[in-house]
C-alpha cells in the first residue's frame, strides 16, 4: 500500500456499470517525508476522504474489487484507509 | 517475496471496516545484506512485527491469504520475522 494525498476529484457520467455511484478520486502519491513521488492518478473511494486529506490506497485489482464490493469490476486501485498519522524512525507525522 | 526492515507505523481511525483491528507497517525494502532496496511502502502485518525488525513480506493477491476468512484489503503483507539471512554473495 501507498501513502497519497488526495487533491481532486473526478466526475464522469459515462462509465463503466459497476462503477456507477462511486467517488472517483485523483491522488498523489507521497513519499514519508511528504514530498510528491511519481504522477498523479485515479482511486475510487468508499470512505469519503476528501482534497487534502492523506490516505492509504491500495494497488492491487482483487483487493480494490472487494472494496469495490461488486464483484469483477475493472478497477485496480482503491482507499482503504484515511491516514491519523504515522511514525517512520520515531518521529510521527500527523495527517 | 522479499526482505525489508520495520521503519514505523501508520494509523487510520477511518478505515475499509473488513480491515479492523489491522496493523499498518512502513517497510523498507533490503537487500540480503540489508542495504535499502527500493522505496519505502506500507503492508499489512499477519505476524506481530516491531519497528526495526528485519521481515520477510509478499505483495499482490497472496497478501490477503494470511487474514482468511477474513476479506483484508492487502497488497503488501509482512508474513515472518528473520532470523538470520545467509547469503554466499560478498558485499
Amino acid at each position: 500500500m501507498i501513502i497519497a494525498e488526495v487533491i481532486g476529484n473526478v466526475v464522469a457520467t459515462q462509465k463503466d456499470e459497476k462503477l456507477e455511484g462511486i467517488k472517483l478520486l485523483m491522488a498523489q502519491q507521497l513519499n514519508l517525508d511528504g514530498s510528491a513521488r511519481g504522477e498523479p492518478f485515479m482511486v475510487i473511494d468508499r470512505l469519503g476522504a476528501g482534497e487534502g486529506e492523506t490516505v492509504l490506497v491500495v494497488m492491487e485489482g482483487k483487493s480494490s474489487m472487494q472494496i469495490l464490493g461488486r464483484g469483477l469490476a475493472p478497477v485496480d486501485m482503491a482507499v482503504v484507509g484515511i491516514i491519523d498519522h504515522y511514525t517512520v524512525d520515531g518521529a510521527t507525522t500527523k495527517c | 517475496m522479499r526482505l525489508a526492515v520495520v521503519k514505523g507505523s501508520v494509523v487510520c481511525t477511518c478505515k475499509n471496516p473488513d480491515m479492523q483491528g489491522v496493523k499498518f507497517l512502513v517497510i523498507q525494502p533490503v537487500d540480503d545484506h540489508g542495504r535499502e532496496n527500493g522505496e519505502m511502502l506500507v503492508a499489512t502485518d499477519a505476524i506481530g512485527a516491531g519497528a526495526g525488525e528485519t521481515v520477510f513480506w509478499c505483495r499482490g493477491r497472496e497478501a490477503t491469504i494470511p487474514f482468511l476468512p477474513k476479506q483484508v484489503a492487502s497488497d503488501a503483507c509482512i508474513i515472518g520475522i528473520v532470523d538470520t539471512v545467509y547469503t554466499v554473495r560478498e558485499r
